[in-house]
């Protein structure tokens, strides 16, 4: 089932209560709904006010480096013999990743609700670093929860945090990843919920946080569309992006989800292989249901306990989605796939040696089926993928799966 | 009238208060928690809170969403915790039971075949934390519909509008969680719990139950004098998992630490 989107159609999602079709709304526990109300008042208030959109476009133009560029890949082009792959360069964002543009957006949000104090969950640590940055910058105080086998894996970016003045807790509990992470990021706002701003690192969560957090995103979209026809002089005939969360991807998608031509892929974490039940990619093999405060398709067991995941890249091992992409994906507007880890870790080994731009493990599974898809497609067309982050913090993973200490 | 309804009401005429323990079912160990359950009304309870373990349990502290591993460990389903109230009924057919948990385990089982279950269980009222009366809509009138009550949370960030809709969706009584923070905290204030529901009971007929940081006689009482009822959780569950090795001496435990709490409640009867 597919429609063609309207945009009488976007612009009535979320409804007012945060709904994406039956996805998406405000699961919490009665202590946070006053907040999340406020934020959602004031997030709508600011929305449209120049001053605020000023000062949000001044520091991604100063702070962070926008636009970020749109790169020919001209050598994987050719070597992968199909369509034209050209690569949306998130990584060479201020941190390294998509992650930068919502941690802007969120605390100018913060500055202008007065909190002073700063939360946020992360999985591989990229919104971590990313918040930590921005709390540095504004003389914020920053506490991020980030699961105890995630700080063993990512410890470079654990010690940026670190560096950056953020303490870092290591979350014990559950499964010891993003979603517990989550678990006690939401556990620490419904206790400091007067002082503290939770900056939520993806278009999960209760609403406002999978419009907002779109919102921040939606650049990489709109500099991508234009990029491509100033630069290509057509639209692209492909998007595909990483979906763990999906904040990178509908950044990517959502100024094109009218433009009827593009087709948008969504590539989640396959794991060991979708049939292993050791992945991270409810899209592809879970079911509706509801966590950390919103209605979206979940890895689950049959009696609704959250499933353990499985993924090389800490930043797509999440049981959930984005609400928003449950709906693109009913709906049919959006294709969501999978690869495994190993055509993950090969998608990163051949955008690295043969254009010299190390991806991050989660940005290397669009990589990986980008190749795939550009590989049958007419030499006249064209993907654009988007490198969510850089390689750098992955380093030691990919030397440990090599069997290199480094 | 439901069960609940009943009990409060009785309560009320007698000028006492409610002692409600929560407990989490298959803690620790399914087969134990009928019989917890039992020594829960022998030490005094009015009414059951019935913990369904849940993987994420956002709202809690350490205490119970340990009790939630322990219990998952064994495979305890919302299933198996209806036919846990099922068996409890067999010889207690007089103390209401209500399940309270989160939302996902009851939209897995799909909430008309849940609401059939617990109603023919002989569950009495649903307390689910993560679902505010707004998304409560489509859920609310199938329990309503069975004579399950719907139970909501107040906080102490709720304002008056929502204090007056969310006890319109209520039945049963309310539930006031005294503090901002999670279960197990001990950051409980008697003055503002006081003052909080005081400004509640003007603004809706239903009994308010407080929860969250009553530990002992004095806690209870203390919450008592201002409230309909006590709702003790994470000082049972701490209990449970410190003398889980040995069953009479858990249930001593637990009995232990009740009763002087029921009897503290009992002193302020007018």
């Amino acid at each position: 089932m597919s429609v063609k989107l309207t945009k009488e159609m976007l612009s009535a999602l979320p409804d007012n209560r945060g709904h994406f079709g039956v996805f998406g709304g405000r699961f919490v526990s009665e202590t946070l709904m006053d907040s999340l109300m406020t934020l959602e008042r004031e997030y709508l208030r600011l929305k449209e006010d120049p001053d605020f959109q000023a000062a949000f476009d001044k520091d991604l133009a100063h702070y962070v480096g926008r636009p970020s560029p749109l790169y020919f890949a001209e050598r994987l082009t050719r070597e992968t013999g199909g369509a034209q792959i050209w690569l949306k360069r998130e990584d060479l964002n201020h941190t390294g990743a998509h992650k930068v543009n919502n941690t802007i957006g969120q605390a100018l949000l913060a500055a202008f609700l007065g909190k002073k104090r700063i939360i946020a969950e992360t999985g591989a640590g990229q919104h971590g670093v990313a918040t930590a940055t921005v709390c540095a910058r504004l003389g914020l105080e920053c506490h991020v929860f980030m699961g105890a086998e995630d700080v063993q894996r990512q410890a470079l970016n654990v010690y940026r945090m670190k560096l950056l003045g953020a303490q870092v807790h290591a979350v014990e509990s559950g499964t010891r990843t993003l979603k517990d992470a989550m678990n006690d990021a939401m556990r620490d706002w419904v206790s400091n919920v007067d002082d503290t701003f939770y900056i939520i690192g993806t278009v999960a969560g209760p609403h406002p946080y999978p419009l907002l957090v779109r919102d921040f995103q939606a650049v990489i979209g709109r500099e991508t569309r234009q990029q491509s026809l100033d630069q290509a002089g057509k639209l692209p005939d492909a998007l595909v992006a990483c979906v763990g969360g999906g904040s990178n991807a509908i950044g990517m998608f959502y100024p094109f989800l009218t433009d009827e031509s593009v087709e948008l892929y969504g590539v989640e974490a396959g794991g060991l292989g979708i049939e292993s039940g050791q992945h991270a990619a409810p899209l592809c093999a879970g079911r509706p249901g509801v966590l950390h405060g919103n209605r979206t398709y979940l890895m689950e067991d049959e009696n609704g306990q959250i499933a353990g995941t499985h993924s090389v890249s800490a930043g797509l091992d999440y049981p959930g989605v984005g609400p928003e992409h449950s709906w693109l994906k009913d709906v049919g507007r959006a294709n969501y796939v999978s690869v495994t880890d190993e055509e993950a870790l090969d998608g990163f080994r051949t955008l690295t040696r043969v254009e010299g731009i190390m991806p991050a493990l989660e940005s290397s599974h669009a990589v990986a089926y980008a190749l795939k898809l550009a590989a049958g497609m007419d030499k006249d067309q064209m993907v654009v993928i988007n490198v969510s982050g850089r390689g750098d913090k992955d380093i030691h993973t990919i030397a440990q799966l090599d069997g290199i200490e480094i | 009238m439901s069960r609940i309804e009943q009990v409060l009401q009785t309560l009320k005429g007698q000028g006492r208060k409610a002692l409600i323990p929560y407990i989490t079912a298959g803690d620790p160990h399914p087969d134990r928690t009928v019989e917890l359950m039992h020594t829960l009304v022998s030490a005094g309870a009015d009414i059951i809170e019935l913990g369904v373990p849940f993987s994420d349990p956002m709202a809690d502290g350490p205490v119970i969403a340990q009790a939630c591993e322990r219990a998952l460990s064994h495979g305890t389903s919302l299933r198996q915790v209806i036919a846990m109230v099922k068996e409890f009924r067999k010889t207690d057919n007089e103390t209401p039971v209500v399940l309270m948990g989160y939302l996902n385990p009851m939209e897995a089982m799909g909430y008309e075949a849940f609401a059939d279950a617990a109603a023919d269980a002989g569950v009495d009222g649903i307390l689910t934390v993560d679902l505010p009366p707004e998304e409560a809509e489509d859920v609310a009138p199938l329990f309503s519909a069975r004579n399950l009550d719907p139970i909501f949370l107040l906080a102490p960030t709720t304002t008056d509008d929502r204090i007056s809709a969310i006890s319109e969706h209520s039945s049963g009584y309310v539930y006031y969680v005294s503090f901002k923070g999670v279960t197990g905290a001990a950051k409980i204030n008697v003055e503002e719990v006081a003052e909080k529901v005081g400004h509640i009971h003007a603004l809706t007929a239903l009994p308010v139950g407080v929860g969250f940081g009553i530990r002992d006689a004095e806690t209870a009482a203390a919450v008592g004098r201002v409230s309909d009822g006590v709702i003790v959780g994470s000082v049972l569950v701490d209990t449970i998992a410190r003398n889980q090795a040995d069953t009479d001496q858990l249930k001593r435990a637990l009995t232990d630490l009740l009763h002087p709490m029921r009897e503290a409640l009992d002193s302020l009867a007018s």
